[in-house]
């Protein structure tokens, strides 16, 4: 035991390759090894007769999906969805997460921090689902908008073109606020641990140096949070492009990424078309990090 | 004239602890004032105050003769040089020096001027476009400095800016600061626990312990003539002799008194007391060697750790008394300096 110390103990480089190796594997062939793997196969085709994947490369099938209207309107509809859902999530986000790493201390911070993960604890199944009740044309916040007498202000919501519908259960207005509900905890938890970071005396300075509050918000807080909210909308925007379940239980009856995926590799089984549609996200996304990078999100880390 | 800062029995209350306890003062315009103190002792909470990141619990703060006891710090002719320079990470030097006028509406041109003015008046012409986390610790301290003083304040406050320093760059940055502050005319309220800075630099000296000024007087006087036990110790690292130890060393009725290190001698425990000295017998507990000069601890028999600050030529002298060696302290009777209160500190 002792020698065996002694020799990873001398030997740092030895005792760094027995703790990342195993890692690296499974990281290398499970995870970037499937990626790739998919990648591969949007590069193939489908016969449109036999309905055999063709092994060759080419680029047709992404030729199909940025040609026929269809595919470009699951695309558009779901970067749409996300884009606003970061933004709703960005903005609610801001000021609970001000409040949690600034103001809030002892037990109300434990609270706010269980609070703000408690969700997270429960199957993401039944959240879908118990929001499909409560967002039904019965359900409770229709209910509760009625006792208010604010039924007009829902029945004028739910008449808006494109985002209303019959009820809030099946109009996109509905699944917008099952996303900005769902994905929330992961735009507060980045954005709390970077205002954790800013010491308060760089508050006291702007305020010393004549910053009035708003001020001090604009040219000190914000910028020194943008690293988290950075962070954060890459996990809303990234989780609601990908996501399949929700569109499929709540809101109208509209394709988005996921659910194209999810039927072109099941019931389709065109499993080039699924691939193609899997590297939308993730063209998106490295073209979400390039503008936030353009805009100077990533200089504070 | 108005006082530059007036405090009128001003305390700070947090929860069961009086942080400041009914404290009042007045700083002259103009001069270089130091709040010298332990941590704890209220000295912080007092800048704080002046510049209005707190308020007191009750009395009344006034700058130049005007009550702001409740003026945020926006609204305040003060700026502060913190402790940990609190430098904006996201904004190069340049753009820090001009935060103060930007804020305030000046235009690009005439605040760029203006911060490129005061870092040639720091010595750091040079770095503008660099981000703090490019310099070094003495650059950033210069950097605040730059940045507290281009609103052209009426009261610079510094709340321990040289703690972070290495000895000598600490040394060269105080007789900075103290010209800086001759040349700019501007009040300075300097917040040390370092006694050594404060009478280096300071008119005056306002010594806080426990939410309370103990003395509050020119350095000289602080030190010759300390009003209490604590002044004593804390400023002076004196010795003290509480009513107890001063009956038993200087007769029944003597009073509480202090008598610095280098008013005490060593002497072998049978040589004769000299002329006008008292003498206390005790043993050598340690010898520290501190160049020119060496403390020697010596248990009295009396109880109490003294100390004696005795110079190279003497120690030669005093070859033979090591650890352990029987001695006696003396010094004499009119160095002792009387104390208001007895030994608590």
């Amino acid at each position: 035991m002792r020698t065996l110390s002694t020799f990873f103990w001398r030997r740092p480089y030895w005792y760094l390759a027995l703790l990342l190796v195993p890692p690296l594997l499974w990281f290398g062939t499970v995870y970037l090894g499937s990626l790739l793997a998919l990648l591969w196969q949007s590069f193939y085709s489908i016969d449109d007769f036999t309905a055999q994947v063709v092994r060759e490369p080419t680029l047709a099938t992404y030729r199909q999906l940025v040609t026929q209207p269809a595919n470009v309107d699951v695309v558009v509809r779901t970067a749409t969805m996300a884009i606003a859902v970061t933004l709703a999530c960005a903005i609610i986000a801001l000021p609970i997460a001000t409040y949690m790493a600034r103001y809030a201390h002892g037990r109300v911070k434990a609270f706010f921090y269980v609070g703000v993960m408690l969700p997270m604890w429960t199957s993401y199944l039944v959240k879908v689902y118990a929001w499909r009740q409560l967002l039904a044309k019965e359900g409770i916040i229709a209910w509760f908008f009625s006792k208010l007498g604010l039924a007009g202000v829902l029945d004028a919501a739910l008449a808006m073109p494109a985002i209303g519908g019959p009820s809030l259960s099946s109009s996109y207005l509905g699944m917008f606020l099952v996303f900005v509900y769902m994905w929330l905890p992961f735009m507060i938890l980045p954005m709390a641990a970077a205002l954790e970071r800013v010491p308060a005396s760089l508050l006291q300075a702007s305020a010393d140096l004549g910053a009035r509050p708003a001020q001090t918000f604009r040219n000190v807080v914000l910028p020194l949070a943008v690293p988290g909210i950075a962070a954060g909308s890459v996990f809303t925007f990234s989780l609601t492009l990908g996501d399949y379940i929700i569109p499929s239980v709540v809101g109208a009856p509209g394709y988005f990424i996921g659910m194209m995926v999810y039927v072109q590799q099941g019931t389709a089984g065109n499993i080039p078309l699924a691939a193609a549609f899997s590297v939308v996200p993730i063209v998106l996304i490295f073209v979400y990090l390039s503008i936030a990078r353009r805009f100077g999100a990533f200089d504070a880390l | 004239m108005n006082a530059a800062i007036e405090f009128r029995t001003v305390a700070r209350v947090f929860g069961d602890l009086r942080a400041v306890d009914d404290v009042s003062f007045a700083i002259e315009p103009g001069e270089f004032f130091a709040m010298l103190g332990p941590s704890g002792s209220g000295k912080t909470t007092c800048l704080r105050m002046i510049a209005g990141f707190d308020a007191p619990s009750s009395g009344q703060v006034l700058l130049d003769g005007e009550d702001v006891t409740h003026v945020p710090p926006f609204d305040r002719n003060v700026n502060t040089v913190f402790q940990d320079y609190a430098l904006f990470p996201h904004m190069t030097v340049l753009e820090n020096v001009a935060y103060g006028p930007r804020v305030r509406g000046v235009s690009l041109e005439a605040r760029t001027q203006q911060a490129r003015e005061m870092l040639e008046l720091v010595q750091l012409g040079m770095h503008g476009e660099r981000r703090p986390a490019q310099l070094s610790g003495g650059q950033r301290q210069r950097v605040a400095l730059a940045r507290a003083l281009i609103n052209h304040p009426k009261v610079l406050l510094l709340d321990e800016p040289l703690g972070a320093l290495d000895l000598k760059l600490r040394e060269e940055m105080q007789i900075e600061l103290k010209s800086l502050q001759k040349k700019l005319g501007i009040t300075f309220v300097y917040v040390t626990h370092d006694q050594g800075e404060a009478l280096s630099m300071a008119d005056r000296v306002a010594v806080f312990n426990r939410g309370r000024i103990e003395q509050l007087a020119a350095p000289r006087e602080l030190y010759s003539r300390p009003a209490t036990a604590f002044v004593a110790r804390f400023v002076g690292s004196a010795n003290v002799a509480d009513a107890t130890l001063a009956a038993r060393l200087a007769g029944a009725d003597a009073r509480p008194f202090a008598i610095r290190a280098e008013n005490v001698a060593v002497q072998a425990e049978n040589a004769g007391a000299p002329a006008d000295s008292v003498c206390a017998p005790g043993s050598v507990l340690a010898v520290q060697f501190h160049g020119a000069a060496s403390r020697w601890q010596v248990r009295l028999d009396a109880g109490e750790v003294w100390s004696a600050l005795v110079t190279e030529e003497e120690t030669r002298r005093l070859t033979g008394l090591g650890v352990g060696a029987r001695v006696q302290l003396c010094w004499p009777r009119a160095a002792a300096v009387p104390l208001s209160t007895g030994g608590a500190a």
